[in-house]
């Protein structure tokens, strides 16, 4: 890991102005950044500590939404007591994720801007090509070994895949970034890889996340996450759901319906194309099987990551038919 | 020239004062500095829980948060868990009396993880203790040894 200068911050603006200096980096958890740094992806010249920032890290929850601080910690978000009760999904992101220390560490806001698992990204002495790292240089994940690489939202110079899973549940039920002088949905927050692979998300230089937002909603309430991997626990998607479900009075007929894409895409996917298919229909399997084959809808498979085509509608599915049965209305 | 800082961190509730450069995870000022060499390094990129300390009561991995980060906070190394008489802590005993190592490399991050684990009210069933302890990876495998040690633990703290 090459040497950096440390500076723990004061204050929000006081962090902000530290960044503005040449090549620094904001510290929460340190979770990713470190491990970064010691792969030698991330090279700050300055390591500009939130940590002991007041203020950052409350968790509030009332009738019409979820108000999180960005040092909030992915355990206490996970345990919250609130938070699992109106957003079920929400909560089992952050339990599923990681391990118990690294929960303990990490923040949201550090969460939201993981990096991606490519390993070939992570590995620039072998790789030196790589457009995220290196503009241009070249994709070597392309004709590579693909296993955990996206199948949606691929372009010809990147097909990392976005590896988060709490920002999966945000994009499901409409959060939102806030940024301090503005707010962002997590849909708008993330950018798809297209040309500039190197531009991840819409935050500028000197912009800091203060916190995230999640409007209430009877969908986010009825709620789950749904994470299947390559081992039980402490590994990262090969494919995830999240989904909520609200019905209308007949207990029978969707009214409303939410599906995110986690594992198989280069952003958080929202996949409204399963909802679409869904509003308005009482949900028995055969009808939500066929609309969950619309997640996949502009697939690409690069050969290794193949699989994630077949998998991904049946993660969907058997997260829709649970939310369905949970709510009484699986037909 | 390395430019190093002078930090002041509060380690088993002693005060050691050090002179480090700023990328210095604690990992590597408890082993290389302080002669805390209980807590080992395994992966040092947080994938195998060997480092694993407590900040302010918590389990985290020390390979992945740096010294400087953690003046003021109260840190817990496997140095620091026994009791003043010598007695071991009751994690330590079930995992002696379970036979939950091989090699034991892994051992004092599995116990200082199992702790805090027992602490959190997550250790209730052999499944809640394998999901909770999961950041902890040994390689002889002494899985399930290290569950009976745990629950023993849980039990004997009840
Ligand atoms: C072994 C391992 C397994 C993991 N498994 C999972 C998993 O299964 N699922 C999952 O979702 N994640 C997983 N993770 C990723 C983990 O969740 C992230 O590393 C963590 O959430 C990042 O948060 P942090 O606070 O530690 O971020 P940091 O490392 O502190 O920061 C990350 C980045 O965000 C920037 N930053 C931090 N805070 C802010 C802010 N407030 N405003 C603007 N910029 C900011 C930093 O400068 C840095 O670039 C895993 C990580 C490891 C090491
Ligand atoms: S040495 Fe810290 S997790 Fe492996
Ligand atoms: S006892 Fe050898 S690694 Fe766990």
């Amino acid at each position: 890991m090459r040497d950096f200068s440390y500076f723990r911050a004061s204050s929000v603006d006081e962090a902000r102005n530290a960044v503005l200096q040449a090549g620094g980096a904001l510290l929460a958890g340190g979770t990713t950044l470190l491990d970064l740094a010691k792969c030698g992806v991330a090279e700050p010249a300055t390591v500009v500590d939130i940590t002991h920032l007041s203020g950052l890290g409350e968790i509030n929850v009332d009738a019409s939404s979820a108000v999180i601080g960005a040092l909030a910690r992915m355990g206490d978000v996970a345990d919250h007591t609130q938070i699992r009760a109106a957003f079920p999904a929400v909560a089992e992101s952050l339990s599923l994720a990681a391990s118990a220390q690294l929960r303990n560490m990490a923040t949201i806001g550090g969460n939201l801007l993981q990096r991606t698992r490519c390993p070939y990204f992570r590995d620039p002495a072998t790789f030196p090509a790589c457009n995220k790292r290196n503009p241009g240089s070249g994709c070597p994940a392309i004709g590579g070994v693909t296993r955990n690489h996206a199948v949606l939202g691929t372009s010809d110079a990147c097909i990392a895949t976005y590896p988060g899973d709490l920002a999966v549940a945000l994009v499901a039920f409409d959060a939102f970034v806030d940024l301090g002088s503005r707010k962002v949905s997590v849909d708008d927050f993330f950018l798809l890889p297209g040309d500039t692979p190197d531009r991840e998300t819409v935050l500028g230089r000197g912009e800091m996340i203060v916190g995230i937002g999640i409007p209430a909603s009877a969908a986010a309430r009825n709620s789950t996450y749904l994470k299947v991997r390559d081992r039980q626990s402490y590994e990262f998607a090969a494919a995830s759901a999240a989904v909520g479900v609200e019905l209308e009075a007949d207990g029978k007929t969707v009214r409303d319906i939410r599906v995110a894409l986690g594992g198989v895409a280069t952003k958080p996917w929202r996949a409204r194309a399963v909802e679409q298919a869904l509003i308005g229909k009482a949900l028995d399997v055969e009808t939500v099987e066929r609309a969950s084959g619309l997640a996949m809808e502009g697939a690409v498979s690069h050969g290794g990551n193949r699989y994630k085509i077949e998998l991904a509608p049946r993660v969907v599915a058997r997260a829709i038919l649970k939310m369905a049965q949970n709510v009484g209305g699986l037909a | 020239m390395t430019r190093t800082i002078h930090l002041s961190l509060d380690i088993n509730g002693r005060r050691h004062e050090l002179d480090v450069e700023p990328r210095v995870t604690l990992l590597d000022a408890l082993r290389e500095e302080l002669a805390l060499t209980g807590t080992k390094k395994g992966c040092d990129q947080g994938q195998c829980g060997a480092c694993t300390c407590h900040v302010d009561g918590k389990r985290v991995l020390s390979c992945l948060t740096l010294a400087a980060q953690v003046e003021g906070r109260q840190i817990t190394t496997i140095e620091g868990i026994a009791a003043e008489n010598g007695d071991l802590h009751p994690v330590q005993a079930a995992f002696i009396e379970n036979d939950a190592f091989q090699c034991g490399y892994c051992t004092p991050g599995q116990i200082m993880s199992a702790v805090a684990c027992i602490r959190e009210g997550h250790a209730g069933s052999d499944e809640e203790i394998r999901e909770y302890m999961s950041g902890n990876l040994c390689r002889c495998g002494a899985y399930n040894s290290i569950v009976a040690a745990v629950r023993e633990a849980a039990e004997a703290v009840r």
